[in-house]
Formats: C-alpha cells, structure tokens, sequence
C-alpha cells in the first residue's frame, strides 16, 4: 500500500521563537487509522494544519494523498477533509444549509448534492435536527455535523484534530464508535490527534508520540506497550523532594528508570510486586516519607514518559505555563 | 459558474443572519429613518446659508446621508469574519477549494444588497418629506447604485482589515477612525463652494464625495453625464480593486498560520 501522508522534515516557528515544528517526519499507510499523541503545543494541530494546506511549513515536504501540499494545495484540498478543534458550521444557519453551502465550495451541486447531503443527515442521526440552527446543537451534535461536513465529498484522507475534547463522556464515547465505523466502512485514511491516551489506545492502529515539534517514538499502541516490559512503580511522596529521593531509588537493583515528577517517583521493575519492598525501604532509609505506592502495567502514559521523559499532565503543564 | 454559486452561498448566509433575527434587522431598517430625521432637522437651516443654491434641505441631504450609511454600514462587513476566524468556520472553508474570492464577493454583494434597500428606504421616506428627484426613477435608480458600488468598495476593504488583523478592536478602530473624517472632508452635508478650499481639494480624492457627486447630480439635478459616468467609473474601480486586495489577503492570513 502507498503512504497516504508523508511528511519530511517539516520545519515550522512562529515569531519570535516559538518552535512548534522541529524536523517532524511521519508517514501513513493508506487506509489505517494513525493517531498523533502530545501534550498541548507538542506540534500536533501545527502538523495537521501544515498537511491540510491551512498552514505553510518554513521548510520540509508534505505529500497527502500522492499530492504535494506545498506545490499542489487546491488538488489536495479535494482529497481532504478536515475536522478542526472548533466547531466548523455556521452557527445561525441550520444543518442542512451548512452541508448545502460545503457541497457547492466542493463543486457538488443540485439533485446530487441534495441527495448526498439527505442521506449523510441521515447517517450521522442528524435528520430530526436537520433544519434547526446549528447553535442550538448540543456538543456531539455540531462535532457529528463537523465530521459529516467533512465526508461530504468523500475525501481519500480525513484530519480529525482532537475530535473528543469538550465532549461529555457518553458524546466522546459515542464519537469513538462512530470513528471506528468510519474506519470500517470506508477505504479511507483517518489522521486523529489526541491528549488522550484511551483515545489513541483505542482508535489508532498506529501511532506517534509528538513532543516539542518532533516525533519521538512510532508504533502500533500494543507494540510500544510491550516494549515497555515489567511495570511500573508509582510513589506518591509526602513532601516535594530533591534529586535525593530519586538517588536513593536508583541504588536498588531491582528498578531502573526512575523518574521524579513533583511529589510522585516513577519506576520500572521487571517484578514489580517483588520489588517493591526494597524501594520502600531505600526511600525509608533516605529518610523520605511515602503516602502510598501504584503498581501498574505498562499504559501509553508510561510509553509517554519513557519517550518523552515527563509525564503527560506534566508536560500539559509546562506549555500553559509557556503560553501564560 | 461554479464560482457565481459559490458567491451565492456566502451572499445567502448574510441573508439568513438578515431576516433569522427580527431586532437586527429592525435596526437594519429603522437606522436609515432615524439618520434622515435627524439629519434633516439639523442641517434644515443649511439652505439659509448666504450662497446656498442646492435646492430644499431635503433634496441637498438625501444623497449625502445615503452615501454617509452606504460607508458606516458597508464598514462593518468584515466582523463576520472575525467571528469566522474566533470560531472555526474560517478554517473550515480556507481547507475547503472554495474560491477565495467568493468568501469575499458574497459578503460584498451582500452588503450592498442591506445598503440599496436602505437607500430605497431614504428615498421614499424622503419623498414623502417633500424631496423632488428631478432625475427621476432613472436617477433614483443611479442613486442606488452608486451607494452599492461605494458600500462594495467599503465592504471589501473592510473584509481585509478583518482578515489581516484578526482582532474586533482593530476593525472597530478603523470604521470610526475613518467615517467621520471621509464624511466631513466631502460636500456630503455642505454645498462644495460652502466649504474651505482645502476640504474642496481633498474632496477630489475621497471616494465617499465621488459618490455624494454622482447621487446628487443623477438624483436631484438634471443629470450631468460626464460628471456621472466619471465618478461611478471611479467607484466601479475602487471597489473591483479593494475586491482583489481582501482576496489576497486570505492568502496573507494563511502564510500567517
């Protein structure tokens, strides 16, 4: 199968010095799901906006669908659609005129147009809703309208940049099965950036890890995770430590990989129950109070961590930071 | 054609935001009878000015408050893209192939539809006022049209400031920084030998007096030609120029991204 998407070396700042593209490559086999896992401001919607021909990378190619976006943006903008993080319709038009008036900027028109736009109404359980204004949509509804105005003209490569967020658990649950059946039923390649691991864990077949422009690790969600072998141990601290704490961690034989994140070590031990004794005791004789320990297996947070070398919430942390 | 369609959506859109909300539209079409009254009564004692040979009060004013709303309400076209821009319509049709300049044209055509029904507004609230168009239907009608073209022009460059700078604040600043002053550096409310020299002479370039120019003589004189076709020949060209500039500037808000 050819890539569908294939980015090299794409290179993106944004005045003064914001680097939200630094040497990302990716490429996607035609026809899987691929998801682009980060923390805000890793380089993800800088990515999709950069292949959707919305954004021009300072340096670098794209190729979507066989065609170059920098070259030829008008060709891949018909073999796209594009589900951004807002919501894409016009607010005090209803549903219907919304998928009308995307049609006619797509060159569909009249009884064809009429029919695709009834029948994908109709799919995406919007019929009732149909000619209503739009801003009386719930959450799901508009995001179910977002992605069938994207499908209108039956792209070859769909971008859905954080689909879920603001959705209420149900509505986001709702939306994952209606990615999968997309993914099902149609030959088409879906492009979805997330924050959440459960999302990535269960809609990708592939997936990347994006942290500060680049991509750090690559493979399918099963893959990275059992590249991971063993466990991790998670200690909560009763005090904010030092390096010290962690020192004392990394003396024992049993773990490796320790890592501090303010109050909570993390660690991986090939045994993780066996372990645990001897990094209780280490962190006792280092005179470090522990309020309680985690056991668990591998997660695509640990995937994370271990690639990207901070913990998920963390590094969304230091972008707001950043951003603030 | 398909680009005339495409047009036709952004248009409709307009249309539907228009009519789908009673007290927009209200005011859509009560701001021209205010702006007539007010005017009117203010600028009733213009006639008495020594050297004053515009006809009544009412034929002098009508075409310059019709240029005057033509500019004010052509002038905030481009808060629709604001919005568009805040939320993520905008993203949506630039990854579209819609073509470029009927996200622009539509709005346009738009806007001088809202202006030419408040100007057949003035005119008829005029008439009943007493105001004479010795021009006419034909000179009502250039009228009209010479308000389109002049809100067209205005709508455009409206359109470009909203997608080159992106922020309420900066469009805000722009309408009221320009209304007044292209208002008053043009015989809109003063007969041209009234006014200081100096104002004559900027008038010549100010888009906002081509107009005032061309709707007086179609409207309320018998029709100077020349001076007619020269002025809507100018028009026609600002606004087919300020068209290609706020399509441009699409491209510009992209390289920004």
């Amino acid at each position: 199968m050819p890539a569908a998407i294939e980015a090299s070396e794409l290179r993106k700042t944004y005045p003064p010095d914001v680097t939200a593209l630094d040497g990302l490559s990716m490429s996607v086999e035609a026809g899987t799901i691929f998801g682009l896992l980060g923390p805000n401001g890793a380089g993800k919607s800088t990515t999709v906006r950069v292949l959707a021909t919305l954004s021009r990378p300072d340096s670098g190619t794209a190729r979507v669908a066989g065609i170059d976006v920098i070259a030829d943006p008008l060709h891949v903008r018909r073999a796209i659609g594009l589900v951004g993080q807002k919501h894409g319709g016009a607010p005090e038009a209803t549903g219907r005129e919304n998928m009308v008036a995307q049609g006619e900027f797509y060159g569909i028109s009249g009884r064809e147009l009429k029919q695709r736009v009834g029948r994908s109404l109709e799919r995406f359980g919007l019929t009732e809703a149909a000619d209503r204004p739009v801003k009386t949509y719930s959450g799901g509804m508009q995001r179910r309208l977002d992605i069938a105005m994207g499908l209108l003209h039956r792209p070859a490569v769909l971008f859905l940049d954080e689909p879920t967020t603001g959705l209420d658990p149900e509505a986001r649950v709702e939306m994952w099965r209606e990615i999968e059946r997309l993914a099902g039923e149609e030959l088409m390649t879906i492009l979805i950036t997330t924050h959440h691991m459960e999302e990535a864990d269960r809609l990708a077949s592939r997936l990347a890890i994006v942290d500060r422009g680049r991509i750090v690790v690559e493979g399918t969600p099963a893959g990275l995770k059992t590249d991971l072998e063993g466990d991790t141990i998670q200690v909560e601290l009763a005090d904010r430590q030092d390096a010290g704490a962690r020192s004392a961690l990394e003396r024992v034989a049993e773990v490796d990989e320790v890592s501090l994140v303010e109050r909570t070590l993390y660690a991986r031990a090939r045994d993780g129950g066996a372990a645990i004794p001897a990094v209780l005791a280490a962190l006792d004789a280092h005179g470090v109070k522990a309020v309680s320990v985690t056991l668990a297996r591998p997660s695509l947070d640990d995937v994370y961590l271990r690639y990207a070398g901070r913990a998920f919430h963390n590094a969304d942390n230091r972008t707001e930071e950043v951003a603030a | 054609m398909t680009a005339a369609r495409q047009t036709w959506q952004v248009t409709l859109r307009g249309i539907r935001v228009l009519i789908r909300q009673p007290a927009y539209l209200g005011m859509t079409l009560t701001q021209p009878i205010i702006w007539l009254l007010l005017f009117g009564a203010l600028f009733k004692a213009v006639t008495r000015i020594p050297g004053f040979h515009g006809g009544t009060y009412i034929d002098f004013l009508t075409p310059g408050i019709v240029v005057m709303l033509a500019v004010s309400s052509a002038g905030w076209t481009g808060m629709g893209f604001i919005e568009d821009i805040a939320g993520g319509v905008m993203d949506r049709e630039l990854a579209s192939p819609v073509w470029r300049g009927a996200l622009n044209a539509g709005t346009v055509i738009y806007a001088a539809l809202v202006v030419a029904l408040q100007t057949v507004l003035i005119v008829a609230l005029s008439l009943a006022l007493g105001a004479n168009y010795i021009g006419g239907v034909g000179g009502v009608l250039l009228l009209i049209l010479v308000a389109a073209l002049l809100a067209a022009a205005f709508a455009s460059l409206s359109n470009a400031v909203a997608v080159l700078a992106r922020q309420r604040e900066a469009l805000i600043g722009a309408v009221t920084f320009v209304l007044l002053p292209l208002t008053f550096l043009s015989t809109a409310l003063m007969q041209q030998s009234l006014v200081p020299g100096w104002i004559r002479s900027v008038a010549r370039f100010n888009p906002v007096n081509w107009a005032v120019e061309a709707g007086r003589s179609a409207a309320m004189s018998h029709i100077d030609w020349g001076l007619v076709a020269g002025r809507i020949g100018l028009l026609a060209a600002l606004a087919l120029i300020s068209a290609m500039l706020a399509t441009r500037a699409f491209a510009s808000y992209q390289r920004s991204l």
